[in-house]
C-alpha cells in the first residue's frame, strides 16, 4: 500500500492523538457526578486534585485531595472500566478536609474530585494522568 | 513522493523527539527525615574500567515514587516485614523453635547480615544467598518445611532482615572461595540472551539513565531488595527480576534458586558494594 | 478473615489538646478488582475491602467508601483532632464480611 506524504501525516498524528486522548471517555462518570450533586452546579475552585502528570506505573498512583470546609470529597476516575475511586466524608473530629491515598488507573485519562462543601455547594477540580503502557517492566 | 504504509508510521514515530535523556535525578534519599542513605557512589575497583559511578535505583525513579520510600509509613514494604516479623517469632518445626528461639531479637541478630550476603558458607562449601540460609536453618535447626524460594514468606523474611542492614553499604567479598562463582556471575552478566539478543549491561551498564519504552533504565543495582513493584503491588525479590527481565529479550529463563541466578545475584551485588542497603525499597 | 491481612498505622503516641495530628494507615490487602481474568478467561470475582472508618473516643474523624480502583495495599493519610487523651480506631470492612481493626491510644501532652 502507498502513501502520499498528506496521508502520512494523517496517519501519524491520527496514532500520537490515541496514546494521549482519554482511551475511553466514560458517561458513567457523568452519571456517578450527577447523582452526587443531584445535578447542581459546580465552582471550578475549592477543591485541589494532586496527580502526577505521567504515573511512574498506573497501577499505583499517588493522589490527594484537599478542600476546606468540605463535608465529602468524591473521586472518580473517568476512563477506567467503573470510574468510582473513592468517596472521603469528613467527620466531626477530621483535622484539615483532606486524604491521600494510592489508585489504579487502566489509563491515560481524567481523575475528577468533586467536593460537596458544608453549605451544600460543590466544587470540581481534574487532572490528566498520562499512563504508560510498555518497558521493559519484566 | 510515496511512502510504504510500515516505512511512513515508523519514520514519523522516530521523527516525534525521544523522551529526553533522562540521567539519574539529583535527589537525596533521607528515610524517616532522619537517615540518610547512600545512592550514588564511585565505581568498586571490580568496575574501574567501565563505570566510574554507581547509583542506586531510586535515582533513576519520579518523585511520587521516590516519596513512598522516604518514610517508614508510606512505604508499602514496611508491612510485609511485619509480616516477616510475626513469622520469625512463630513456633514451628519438629523442633519446636522459632527463629526467635536461637537468633533472639532481630535486631541483635542480623545486623549487618544482608549487606554482605550472597556470602561463601565454609561448611557447605558454596555460596549462598539468603533464601538459601533462612532455609538451610529451618531445615536443619527448626526441622520445619523450608518456604518455597520466591514465596510470599521468604520474601517477607527477606525485607525483615534487610531492614537490620538499612544504611549500611553493601559489601559482598568478589575474590577468595567466591572468586569461581563470581566469575561465573560476571559472564551471565556479559551474555546475550533471548530472540532480543540482550545481556544486562546492554541496558543496565551502556544506557542507563536512557528510556526504554516507557520505562527509565536504571543501572540495575540490586542494593534495594527486595523490593515494592507499583506494579505488581509486592515484594520482590533479585531472583524474580532476573527472571522478568530474561523473559523481557524473549529468552528461556534460569529458575530462581538456580545456580546460575545465584552467581549473578553475587556478582550484581558487588556492582552495589559501597551503596547503602535500602530495602524494602520502593521501585516501579 | 483472609490470610496476611495486617493494619500498619502511623498515630503519635501523644499531642497537645486540640492538636490536628498526621494519621498514615496501610493494610496489606489483594484488592481483587473483579476485572482480572484467570488463565481460562473467566473474571476472578471482585473481592475488596470496600469502607474504612477512623473514630477517636467514638467519635467521627474520616469515613472512606473504597471502590475496585484503589490499589492493592490500601493507604490513606489524613488528619484527626485530638481533643482529650483517647483511643482512634481504625476499621476496614471486607467484601467477605471480614472486619480488621486497629487502635492506637493518645495522651494529651
Amino acid at each position: 500500500m502507498e502513501f502520499t506524504r498528506r496521508d502520512t501525516l494523517a496517519l501519524g498524528m491520527g496514532a500520537v492523538a490515541l496514546t494521549v486522548l482519554p482511551f475511553r471517555a466514560n458517561a458513567a462518570a457523568d452519571d456517578a457526578i450527577a447523582e452526587f450533586t443531584g445535578g447542581a452546579a459546580m465552582a471550578d475552585t475549592g477543591v485541589t486534585l494532586t496527580a502526577p502528570e505521567i504515573a511512574e506505573n498506573g497501577n499505583t498512583v499517588p493522589i490527594a485531595v484537599e478542600a476546606e470546609g468540605a463535608v465529602a470529597i468524591m473521586v472518580l476516575a473517568a476512563g477506567n472500566p467503573t470510574p468510582g475511586v473513592a468517596t472521603f466524608n469528613f467527620g466531626e473530629l477530621a483535622g484539615a478536609h483532606s486524604a491521600s491515598t494510592r489508585i489504579r488507573l487502566a489509563g491515560t485519562q481524567d481523575v475528577i474530585a468533586i467536593a460537596k462543601m458544608a453549605d451544600g455547594s460543590f466544587a470540581r477540580a481534574s487532572s490528566n494522568v498520562k499512563v504508560t503502557i510498555g518497558g521493559c517492566g519484566g | 513522493m510515496k511512502f510504504k504504509a510500515m516505512t511512513a508510521v515508523a519514520a514519523l514515530l522516530l521523527s516525534v523527539p525521544a523522551m529526553t535523556l533522562a540521567d539519574p535525578d539529583e535527589d537525596a534519599l533521607v528515610v524517616n527525615g532522619e537517615t540518610e542513605y547512600v545512592t550514588e557512589t564511585s565505581a568498586p575497583a571490580h568496575l574501574s574500567d567501565v563505570l566510574d559511578t554507581i547509583y542506586s535505583g531510586w535515582r533513576f525513579r519520579e518523585d511520587e515514587t521516590q516519596a513512598l520510600q522516604m518514610d517508614d509509613f508510606d512505604n508499602p514494604g514496611m508491612v510485609f516485614a511485619d509480616l516477616g516479623l510475626d513469622q520469625w517469632n512463630k513456633v514451628e518445626g519438629e523442633a519446636e523453635k522459632s527463629c526467635a528461639s536461637c537468633h533472639g531479637t532481630p535486631e541483635e541478630s542480623m545486623k549487618g547480615v544482608r549487606a554482605v550476603y550472597p556470602k561463601w558458607n565454609e561448611a557447605a562449601q558454596e555460596v549462598r544467598t539468603l533464601a538459601m540460609q533462612v532455609n538451610d536453618c529451618r531445615e536443619t535447626n527448626m526441622k520445619a518445611e523450608p518456604y518455597k524460594y520466591t514465596s510470599t514468606e521468604m520474601t517477607n523474611m527477606e525485607a525483615l532482615i534487610s531492614i537490620q542492614s538499612r544504611g549500611m553499604p553493601v559489601d559482598v567479598a568478589v575474590d577468595g572461595p567466591v572468586q569461581a562463582t563470581w566469575e561465573a556471575g560476571k559472564e551471565i552478566y556479559y551474555t546475550r540472551y533471548g530472540q532480543l539478543e540482550l545481556s544486562c549491561a546492554n541496558c543496565h551498564e551502556q544506557n542507563y539513565g536512557n528510556m526504554i519504552r516507557a520505562d527509565h533504565l536504571s543501572q540495575g543495582q540490586i542494593n534495594g531488595f527486595p523490593t515494592y513493584r507499583l506494579k505488581n503491588a509486592k515484594l520482590n525479590q533479585t531472583h524474580d527480576r532476573f527472571r522478568g527481565c530474561i523473559r523481557d529479550t524473549r529468552g528461556h529463563t534460569f529458575e530462581a534458586g538456580s545456580p546460575e541466578f545465584v552467581a549473578l545475584e553475587l556478582y550484581v551485588a558487588s556492582r552495589g558494594n559501597g551503596l547503602s542497603v535500602e530495602g524494602p525499597s520502593v521501585r516501579n | 478473615m483472609a490470610e496476611g491481612v495486617k493494619p500498619r498505622v502511623k498515630a503519635p503516641s501523644s499531642a497537645a489538646a486540640g492538636e490536628a495530628v498526621v494519621l498514615k494507615t496501610l493494610i496489606s490487602h489483594q484488592m481483587e478488582s473483579g476485572q482480572r481474568k484467570n488463565a481460562d478467561g473467566t473474571a476472578i470475582p471482585r473481592s475488596i475491602i470496600n469502607r474504612f472508618t477512623c473514630e477517636f473516643n467514638g467519635t467521627s474523624v474520616i469515613d472512606i467508601k473504597m471502590e475496585p480502583a484503589i490499589s492493592t495495599n490500601p493507604y490513606f493519610e489524613f488528619e484527626a483532632v485530638i481533643p482529650e487523651a483517647g483511643d482512634l480506631k481504625f476499621t476496614w470492612y471486607d467484601d467477605d464480611g471480614s472486619v480488621y481493626e486497629d487502635v492506637k491510644s493518645v495522651a494529651i501532652a
